[in-house]
């Protein structure tokens, strides 16, 4: 599956549009990361738990996305565009969507 | 001395947490910006626009999505003052240069992957942030942050 954030795939033609993809996850973050957060905000500094987090989080979007993508007989999706907000206290919504295209 | 600590511990607890909260946030941004200055110095080379490019037909071998994100945190000492400039107004330097800083960092681990891909530039660059954590939903707070970058990396057919 190829994923761009351009309007088309560069070097390639598309043939066929196949509407809008998306997909999107809700988590939060255990006990534990939750506690290193929160000394974390006394020093300052990456959390690098919650970037480990989110990252898992945005892949786990983007697979839903070009699951559903490859289920319509898409091979690539374009236009991918990302979006975080955070629903409840301590947890995010990664929200993923594009175009679904075929490319020769 | 025992008793006047004992006796007003959340003040010593709070100054105690200021002037950790102060020290090592000043250290670890300091350490923070020499080490962006001096990855972005070697990633110079790698073209990043943050428009859509058009190439001309067979010049592109390959292409794909990159992105790159940091979730940073402000020190005690940061958070202190910009509570006061809220009273006052006006520009509140301790948060520039938190977004500053994970803004950077975030486009220098998309170019980092991009790099270890093998592309030749980046094109379509979107930069996103968000505010996230605890204190997210609270009123005039700012908790922690996350900077996203990412854009589409393009691998050349060059000889």
């Amino acid at each position: 599956m190829i994923m761009t954030n351009v309007g088309s795939v560069p070097g390639k033609k598309i043939v066929e549009h196949f509407g809008i993809v998306q997909g999107s996850t809700v988590r939060a973050k255990h006990f534990g990361r939750d506690m290193m957060a929160g000394l974390k905000n006394l020093v300052g500094g990456e959390l690098k738990g919650y970037t480990e987090l989110l990252q898992e989080s945005r892949q786990e979007a983007m697979d839903r996305m070009s699951e559903q993508a490859r289920l319509m007989g898409a091979n690539a999706v374009v236009n991918i565009r990302f979006a975080t907000s955070s629903v409840a206290q301590g947890a995010a919504e990664l929200f993923a969507y594009g175009t679904a295209v075929r490319v020769e | 001395m025992q008793e006047v600590i004992l006796g007003n511990l959340d003040l010593f607890l709070f100054l105690l947490f200021v002037v950790i909260g102060y020290s090592c946030g000043t250290i670890a941004e300091k350490r923070h910006y020499k080490s962006i200055i001096n990855r972005e110095k070697e990633l110079i080379k790698l073209m990043l626009v943050n428009a859509e490019g058009r190439f001309a037909d067979g010049a592109v071998h390959e292409s794909f999505l990159v992105s790159g994100s940091m979730v940073v945190s402000n020190d005690y000492f940061k958070r202190l003052l910009a509570i006061l400039r809220n009273f006052f107004g006006g520009r509140v330097k301790a948060y520039e240069s938190l977004i500053d800083r994970a803004r950077r960092e975030a486009i220098l681990r998309m170019k980092e992957e991009a790099k270890s891909k093998g592309a030749h530039m980046i094109v379509n660059l979107r930069l996103e942030t968000s505010t996230i954590g605890r204190s997210a939903n609270k009123k005039n707070s700012v908790g922690s942050i996350e900077a996203l970058a990412y854009g589409t990396a393009v691998v050349m057919n060059r000889p």
